[in-house]
């Protein structure tokens, strides 16, 4: 057989049938739902009479509107309240396991599936989210969906789709120390721009790619959608295995080493042959920034707030300043002369521990600025029960950040934690959107010790002469 | 579905690139736990400004584009979320049709899962449009999906990029997931071979 790439294996294994020489019904191993895209797709079943196929193959939690302060009390917005209460009625009546608020392991979707060992590779997972592609870190063809194909998957375990073709986005160089999987996203969306990706499935390759940790591989994937990607992969290897040992999902005793073999197997072949093959030189890079309201507007620490009369085209000069605008910024200021009201360490991007101690490693023993707010929010139960065994939560506490409980938070804000209008932010999220942490807010997409940074000082500032090694931080 | 076969409509003229799920229905509208409603709060953040008063310079608050059918935009419309309720909201305002030279991936399919079409033109074709349609008399475009083509008012014509499959569901209104159970025996044969890779409940 002809060398194939990670995700021609995982596509060829799982036509149940050809639909027409594009398409066909793809069968999907994992299912992952949450409270805000999946409830009209209960709805529709019922509708129509038909019922969960495969709730053994369907994992529910919440997590996009959960607060993330006190949760001994009720919720006080009724109609996420509402929302919550409807998924555990769901799930309950269908059969499908569920982390409910109250569960000690309920996170974030993307950070509790993998955690949990539900993501395997080989495997291909679909969720009514965008940040799927998070779970390609293990090598699975993962990806968001809307709620109609949420519906679609829950009565059939299936999905009708066409393939994609590959992008092979191969970093090159070693990793400059301090250096994160969040610039290395960033600084590719910034050279292939937010559409660069459309229409194709990236697997990450190189070097530096294979020296990633899994919570680094899960942030690098996590942001592939930020590139217009359906999906991004990395092939499975014995990082990949040796995370996923003794996790609750994953095989025990010989059958794991059985079906780590079989794990390994779907890595791509030498010699398989991409759609395109994109270059991104580590060497040069710095900490980056978005300047901008879309992730593509970025830049590093190194530089100035770009002028849209250097802009290529009328198109982009016209798209830059309205960013400019809304972002309340002039061209020509430094980034490092731009300054912070907000910082959010947290999300699907960079919720995972080894974000926070990266994070604290920069934190421990100093004080966040009087003028800024800044919150840690762990991307999981487990995650927070890591990081306090580790202590943690007191560095961040002591340096005067508020350490909150798991959930999707200020991401997307759909709960109370927002940015209030003109409020700016260092946010280890995803999206930097108008107003996506809250009318008005203003995004800039940071790695977490630049957020960390960013906190101390009220203003951006390259994070790494600041970097405490690992012992100083953890006790 | 709601079957689509053929429209005609005014156009309304969003003339940006790279609008976003989060501008076409802000997060804070996501909550409701029914399919309809949405319209209301379409791209709520350009219609209002922070006292709740319409901004009387965008597109949708325009008498003349009040009633339009048709959207069209600039490139890499629908990036971001999956939110479905993006295309619920253009549809329940009253779209039937997006006119853009690219689409984000999951916008794109999400559109096609509920009648919303969205109609992918090369950039000058979609430029012509924008310009017509900022004119004073404004645009409006006849849209044959069995053809896959959009009609000018001088009977010039534009063919579209849409897959048979999707095309047939769209004609027909079909329902997804019905035509999908009527494979449900590739399915268990399916499921009889597959290596069993994991249970949630165990």
């Amino acid at each position: 057989m002809a060398p194939r790439t990670l995700y021609q294996k995982i596509w060829d294994e799982h036509c149940v049938t050809q639909i027409d020489d594009q398409r066909q019904l793809l069968y999907i191993d994992l299912h992952l739902i949450h409270e805000v895209t999946s409830p009209q797709a209960f709805d529709g079943l019922r509708l129509n009479h038909r019922t969960v196929r495969r709730p053994d193959r369907s994992f529910a939690v919440v997590d996009h509107n959960v607060p993330t302060g006190d949760r001994k009390t009720p919720i006080k917005d009724p109609v996420a309240r509402r929302q919550i209460e409807l998924l555990e009625e769901n799930c309950h009546a269908f059969g499908i396991p569920l982390f409910n608020l109250h569960h000690p392991e309920q996170g974030i979707v993307h950070i509790v599936g993998p955690e949990q060992g539900l993501t395997q590779p080989g495997m291909t997972v679909v969720c009514g989210d965008s940040h799927t592609s998070t779970h390609g870190a293990f090598g699975t063809l993962a990806f968001g969906i809307g709620t109609s194909e949420v519906e679609h998957v829950l009565a059939t375990q299936c999905l009708v789709q066409a393939s994609s073709k590959t992008m092979e986005v191969r970093f090159t160089g070693p990793r400059p120390i301090g250096i994160t999987p969040k610039d290395m996203i960033m600084a590719l969306i910034g050279q292939i721009g937010i559409a660069g990706a459309t229409g194709y499935v990236i697997e990450y390759t190189g070097d530096a790619v294979r020296d990633l940790t899994m919570d680094e591989r899960m942030t690098l994937c996590n942001m592939s959608i930020e590139a217009g990607a359906r999906a991004g992969m990395v092939s499975p290897d014995m990082t990949t295995v040796n995370y996923l040992r003794g996790r609750r999902f994953a095989p025990t005793g010989p059958d794991f080493d059985l079906t780590a073999t079989r794990w390994l197997a779907y890595a791509t072949d030498p010699g398989a042959v991409f759609d395109q093959t994109v270059v991104v030189d580590l060497a040069t890079l710095s900490p980056m920034v978005t300047w901008g309201t879309n992730p593509g507007m970025v830049t590093s620490i190194a530089m100035k707030v770009p002028d849209p009369a250097s802009a290529a085209d009328p198109a982009q000069r016209e798209a830059w300043q309205l960013a400019l605008d809304y972002m309340g910024l002039t061209p020509g200021t430094p980034i490092t002369d731009i300054s912070i009201d907000r910082v959010f360490i947290g999300s699907c991007t960079n919720g995972r521990l080894e974000d926070l101690i990266r994070a604290a490693r920069i934190v421990k023993g100093r004080k966040i600025a009087p003028t800024v707010r800044a919150m840690v929010v762990p991307g999981s139960g487990i995650v927070k029960r890591e990081a306090e065994l580790l202590g943690l939560d007191q560095v961040f506490l002591d340096a005067g950040f508020e350490w909150r409980e798991p959930g999707c938070s200020m991401c997307l804000g759909m709960n109370e934690d927002i940015l209030e209008p003109g409020e700016r932010s260092a946010s280890t999220s995803n999206r930097n959107f108008e107003g996506r942490q809250g009318r008005g807010g203003r995004t800039h997409l940071v790695s977490p010790e630049m957020a960390a940074a960013a906190a101390l000082f009220g203003h951006f500032v390259d994070s790494r002469p600041l970097l405490h090694s690992d012992q100083e931080v953890t006790r | 579905m709601k079957a689509l076969t053929v429209h005609r409509g005014t156009v309304a003229p969003l003339d940006r690139a790279n609008v976003d799920t989060d501008q076409i229905i802000p997060k804070q509208f996501l909550k409701r736990v029914e399919r309809t409603g949405f319209g209301q709060f379409l791209f709520y953040d350009w219609r209002f400004d922070e006292n709740g008063a319409e901004r009387p310079d965008f597109v949708l608050n325009q008498p003349q584009y009040r009633k339009a059918s048709i959207l069209v935009a600039g490139p890499n419309f629908g990036c971001g979320s999956s939110r479905e309720h993006a295309p619920w909201a253009l549809q329940d305002w009253g779209f039937q049709v997006v006119i853009a030279p690219s689409f984000a991936d999951i916008f794109y399919n999400n559109c096609l899962k509920i009648g919303l079409l969205p109609i992918i033109l090369p950039e000058a074709t979609v430029n012509r449009i924008l310009a017509d349609a900022k004119g004073v008399s404004g645009l409006e475009l006849a849209v044959n999906v069995k053809t896959r083509s959009v009609t000018f008012n001088d009977g010039t014509e534009a063919s579209f990029p849409l897959d048979p499959y999707a095309q047939e569901s769209l004609v027909g209104g079909l329902d997804e997931i019905g035509r999908s159970l009527r494979l449900e025996a590739e399915i268990v044969r399916f499921e009889g071979q597959e290596v069993t890779r994991i249970n949630t409940r165990g």
